[in-house]
């Protein structure tokens, strides 16, 4: 049962074959075996989740008409708020935080009929590419023990790979969501941004972050997308874009579409064996009936350093919320005045990362920095997005290595974090332009330990549609989607 | 070309930033921090008269709502996280403000 997808799960309660209180005991039971040494779970809800299960089943019994995910068991990421489930980013500012609302998507979530069945590992509000900058400690790879699952939605691609989930939520603020499904060999979904509500995710970078679903197929990704997507009140950056049905998109076929390869972009820093894989990947889209398209990003080698930018600035403000006075922790003994219990609190609370970002973002907003910064980033943020509107002139999609490496040893990057930044390089480029990404799982790089790689399909503003026919013409030719760790 | 991030910028910027930094973090990020933003530099080598600035992509989006009176979270929800407080009263409890 737990390696189903969400579609067969949902299907079989509603057609009675299983109940849902015995899908959500046999996740629950596989999160027990497997979370001792992955980590990917930071709580598990498991009565909560129970009791919501038998209630699809009283319905069912009740003749009611089920939601499209009625039954299916779901992680959440730890940085979207659940009310009355606690909400902690990984962070140690957050540790005792307990939401009174919920995220826009967890209730559309569970509206739809899911069960959330716990909360996930990430790293520190969700700045990191290794989940290492977590609290609660770094989540292992499935395929490779003391290696990463990559970040920041670590825990939820390790759960969904690990089958202790069909699907789960993740937050992508610059690959955040597409890099773990990578390392992973799951598949990730950035959604363009504002057409998932980002109420209740406990803001990064708000003019980058993006939910989106993380699942084992784009059928069960696409069934997810319809369930997030669409306006929300609570936020004003939601869109008001039509919102088609993403299932109705998978058609099987890719004949004739045309998919750039920026080959200059990435003729360089790239792992062998992910270049060996990629190149494969593309040989299979091609033979698949699509064209195969030179393109040109002139400003993308440039992406890297306009996003540590414009993200860490972003940043600085948004985390200047947590003061120790309205939620989470506080210093103690921080009683000898109000600014100095401020910045106790803050240096106690905040991992190394999360302060380095804040002081990076603090730095080139301050005074005499913010021209040749922060403004400058904003500008080329200007010359990637033109950049992408000329290619998307020429070509339907385009596609890249969703990562240069593969999933490395936990602690390798650690100590110089300018090299774990450079390795966001393929990610952050589609958060700055807005464009919704996909990451498809397309091989292995095959050693003493497998190593799963990522083929990543960015596409036209609102247009996940192409992005999920791709997924799913490249999984009926291939079965790395299908292989478990 | 380094900027030659010294021990003073840093606890400035951490003073910004409410963070009481210790020692070791002070000489630690200006490393780091040198080296980060030594790396961003390279943007500076690019033409961008004329270009404006991408704050938001969504930046005209149309976002104005219906004004209408909806309910918002109880105080005693509002106030439940805090790690100090007067439920009674409704308040958020902090300490001396003003010296005395």
């Amino acid at each position: 049962m737990v390696h189903d997808s969400a579609r067969t799960i949902r299907d079989g309660i509603a057609a009675g074959r299983f109940s849902a209180v015995d899908v959500c005991q046999a996740f629950l039971d596989r999160i027990e075996a497997t979370n001792p040494s992955l980590n990917a779970f930071t709580h598990v809800a498991a009565d909560r989740a129970l009791g919501r299960a038998a209630e699809i089943d009283r319905r069912r019994a009740a003749g009611e008409t089920l939601g499209r995910l009625a039954g299916v068991p779901v992680a959440i990421k730890d940085n979207l708020c659940v009310r009355g489930m606690r909400t902690t980013a990984s962070s140690r500012i957050l540790d005792r935080f307990v939401p009174p609302y919920d995220a826009t998507v967890v209730e559309r979530l569970e509206a739809a009929g899911a069960v959330i069945i716990g909360k996930t590992n990430c790293d520190e509000f969700a700045m990191g590419s290794s989940n290492e900058n977590s609290a609660y400690g770094p989540v292992h790879n499935p395929w490779a023990a003391g290696r990463t699952p990559g970040g920041s939605s670590g825990g939820s691609a390790a759960a969904v790979a690990a089958r202790c989930v069909p699907l789960a939520l993740g937050s992508d603020t610059g690959g955040s969501i597409r890099q773990p499904a990578a390392f992973c060999g799951v598949l990730g979904l950035k959604p363009t941004y504002g057409r998932v509500s980002r109420y209740g995710l406990l803001a990064f970078a708000s003019s980058l972050d993006q939910v989106g679903p993380m699942a084992r197929s784009a059928a069960d990704a696409a069934l997810t997308l319809n369930v997030l997507a669409g306006p929300d009140r609570a936020d004003a950056t939601s869109s008001r874009q039509p919102v088609p049905d993403f299932t109705a998109s998978l058609t099987g076929s890719i004949a004739g579409l045309r998919v750039g390869v920026p080959r200059t972009f990435v003729s360089e820093g790239v792992d062998d064996g992910v270049r060996r894989v990629w190149d494969q990947a593309l040989e299979t889209v091609r033979g698949a009936g699509a064209t195969l398209v030179d393109v040109e990003l002139p400003h993308a080698k440039y992406a890297t350093p306009v996003y540590y930018l414009v993200a860490s600035a972003e940043a600085s403000s948004n985390l200047a919320r947590y003061d120790g006075v309205r939620y989470g922790y506080r210093a103690a003994d921080a009683n000898s005045g109000l600014k100095e219990m401020y910045s106790r609190t803050r240096n106690e609370g905040f991992g190394a990362e999360v302060k380095r970002r804040i002081m990076l973002g603090t730095y080139v907003l301050s005074a005499g920095y913010y021209d040749a910064f922060y403004l400058k980033a904003q500008q080329v943020r200007t010359l990637l997005r033109r950049d992408y509107d000329a290619a998307f002139e020429k070509v339907d999609v385009v596609a890249m290595p969703t990562s240069p490496i593969p999933a490395f040893r936990l602690g390798e990057k650690t100590a110089d974090p300018l090299q774990m930044y450079l390795a966001d390089v393929f990610t952050v480029s589609a958060n700055l332009a807005g464009l919704p990404a996909i990451s498809i799982p397309c091989g292995f790089i095959e050693g003493s330990e497998r190593l799963p790689v990522g083929l990543q399909v960015t596409g036209k503003m609102f247009d996940e549609s192409t992005l999920l026919r791709v997924a799913d013409a490249y999984e009926r030719i291939t079965d790395w989607h299908t292989q478990a760790p | 070309m380094s900027s030659g991030l010294t021990i003073a910028d840093v606890e400035r910027v951490a003073a910004l930033a409410h963070l009481d930094l210790t020692a070791d973090e002070k000489t630690l990020f200006a490393r780091q921090l040198d080296g980060i933003l030594d790396y961003a530099r390279q943007l500076q080598a690019i033409d961008t008269t004329g270009v404006p600035a991408t704050a938001h992509v969504h930046a005209h989006q149309e976002s104005e709502r219906e004004d209408e009176r909806r309910a918002s979270l109880s105080l005693a929800d509002a106030i439940e996280n805090a790690p100090d407080a007067n439920p009674e009263a409704g308040l958020f409890r902090v300490p001396r403000v003003i010296g005395g």
